[in-house]
């Protein structure tokens, strides 16, 4: 249920975001979807990989500061009013999102997002009792 | 003009002789009344009496600034409290800062050399001085405030800062000299020009600039700006304050060592091996009039040059070249100083960096600005941008509170500040000054 997301601390200076990408490839690791946060000095990259373990490695080894954490992935209707839907929900339960991204790839007619919640259990299981679907991790990986 | 005549150009054996007795006068004192140079003097075989030149002097041991830590806060005063009219304390030190103290004559000193430093550049009991230098236990404000009393000018204390408020003082009330740090001076012309206010409206001729190293370059540009004449003027709180030498209007060249009141040495700074006149190394000083705070042979860790030559100006008193850097890694930020091992004091304090930083120091519309790059903790390191600009935040609230000077924490990849095997690169001073 809960997808593993690895991000990298990345400072902002030119190149650096290649030197990962490159390492990942060298890996034979695989990016399935990636958000970047931004601040003036310094960035976070969060990304979405088929084999997270062997990423978060191989990162560590090169170098980086990496950190893994647990994000949950929603189908979303890929209509209008799909993702307020699912807000609504959330904001009812009082669940808090600390940020979220869209993944590239569709899964049949919807769209799938990657959401980082405080509790992401909770999250799950308020989302799966209100009709949505929440996709399990190897769904993700191999998407 | 000259203050004082009779003793600013006296010839130099009547200096010389002046200062050996005097010289005596304090060993002898603080040989009977300071535990800490009485420790030190013995330890050095120096026997009472031993002082019968000047050149004795040399064989004297070094006071430096960890010893006036060590003593905190009245080990090396000279004199009972009640003899103490005034306390003074260096600023922006990590724990306890260095405390300087001064009995009645010591002030009436004190202002009798601030009378002087003004005279050198201009002031006459006729001006007006906007005193911009920060008051409190900075001997700054103070030190420059009772100098313009005692010419008999009228004393704007405003204090630093608020630049508009001093703009509008200085159209209001007509001042005619301004006393501040020289990054401040052209930060008031900064703020002029955006306010739309001509420098040559104003009644502004001269300005006193000290308590931060600065250049020629800067001198010109503050003139320029101003359109003033911008003196050059040196001391510190462990000396005595603003008033140990001044840069005479007459030249422009080289700062008057108040030499009946201070006895200035040039040594280098890895031997200890005082320098002849003329060659460049670490300035010492020993006050050898000062009652309550006197120093013998202090290591003031800046970087200068002794000129013999007699001046144009008419003063006897040997002059000190412009204060070119330090012997230190000492940085001075907005007047305040600012150790690098400070830094890293704090930053050991603070849960999620590593001990690991470089100190970066630009001049940004002429006000310094100090940037701290500090190596994020892998163990506190999330997912989440709040996370580490709250941690960034922190760094910088720790180190305001604790040095005093605000900054700009950038928190970088571990291992990515340069590792040296010697000397760690600690500081990049973009400064051009």
């Amino acid at each position: 249920m809960k997808v593993g997301q690895i991000s990298i601390f990345l400072e902002n200076k030119s190149g650096r975001l290649a030197e990962v990408t490159e390492t990942l490839a060298k890996a034979g690791v695989n990016i399935r979807a990636l958000s970047l946060a931004d601040t003036a000095d310094f960035g976070i990259l969060r990304l979405i990989v088929d084999d997270t373990d062997k990423a978060r490695q191989a990162m560590k080894d090169s170098g980086f500061t990496v950190s893994k954490t647990d994000v949950v992935a929603l189908e979303v209707p890929d209509k209008p009013g799909g993702l307020s839907g699912i807000l609504a929900t959330l904001d009812k339960a009082a669940i808090n999102v600390e940020y979220m991204y869209a993944f590239v790839q569709h899964s049949g007619a919807n769209a799938i997002i990657i959401f980082r919640f405080d509790d992401p259990d909770k999250a799950a299981r308020v989302l799966k009792d209100a009709g949505v679907r929440v996709l399990e991790p190897d769904e993700v990986y191999k998407l | 003009m000259i203050w004082n005549e009779e003793f600013e150009t006296l010839p130099r054996e009547a200096i010389e002789a002046l200062q050996l007795k005097r010289l005596r006068g304090l060993v002898d004192r603080v040989y009977g009344t300071v535990p800490f140079y009485r420790e030190r003097l013995d330890d050095s075989g120096y026997r009472p009496g031993d002082i019968r030149s000047l050149s004795d002097l040399s064989r004297l041991p070094f006071t430096t600034k960890a010893d006036l830590r060590d003593t905190y806060p009245f080990g090396m005063f000279a004199v009972p409290m009640e003899r103490v009219v005034r306390i003074h304390a260096s600023s922006g030190t990590t724990g306890k800062p260095v405390v300087v103290g001064y009995t009645r004559r010591d002030i009436d000193t004190w202002a009798e050399l601030m009378a002087r430093t003004l005279s050198c550049g201009g002031t006459t009991k006729g001006d007006v001085v906007q005193n911009a230098y920060g008051y409190g236990l900075f001997t700054g404000g103070l030190g420059a405030h009772y100098g313009a009393e005692k010419i008999g000018a009228a004393v704007i204390p405003i204090s630093g800062g608020n630049s508009k408020r001093q703009i509008m003082l200085m159209q209001d009330f007509g001042s005619t000299v301004i006393t501040s740090t020289p990054s401040y001076a052209l930060n008031l012309a900064e703020v002029m020009a955006e306010e739309g206010v001509d420098p040559s409206s104003l009644k502004l001729r001269y300005g006193l600039f000290g308590a931060e190293p600065w250049s020629e370059g800067m001198r010109k540009e503050i003139e320029k700006k101003l359109r003033i004449d911008a003196i050059d003027i040196y001391g510190l709180s462990e000396v005595i304050g603003p008033g140990v030498a001044s840069e005479c209007l007459e030249t422009k060249h080289g700062l008057h060592v108040f030499e009946d009141h201070f006895i200035p040495e040039i040594i280098d700074p890895d031997t200890g091996k005082t320098l002849p006149y003329g060659e460049k190394g670490e300035l010492v000083f020993t006050t050898i009039t000062k009652e309550a705070f006197p120093v013998i042979r202090y290591r003031t860790r800046d970087i200068s040059r002794l000129i013999a030559e007699p001046c144009a100006c008419g003063r006897t008193h040997i002059r000190m070249e412009r204060i070119s850097g330090r012997s230190d890694d000492m940085l001075i930020i907005r007047g305040v100083n600012v150790f690098p091992s400070q830094i890293e004091t704090v930053l050991m304090t603070v849960k999620g960096v590593e001990p690991h930083y470089q100190l970066i120091v630009t001049r940004q519309e002429s006000l310094d600005v100090l940037e701290v790059q500090v190596e994020v903790d892998e163990s506190v390191f999330t997912d989440a941008v709040k996370g580490l600009e709250g941690l960034a935040r922190n760094v910088e609230r720790e180190i305001r509170d604790v040095l005093g000077i605000s900054c700009k924490v950038k928190l970088v990849e571990p291992k990515t500040i340069q590792r040296s095997d010697g000397k760690a690169k600690r500081i990049i001073d973009k400064r051009e000054i």
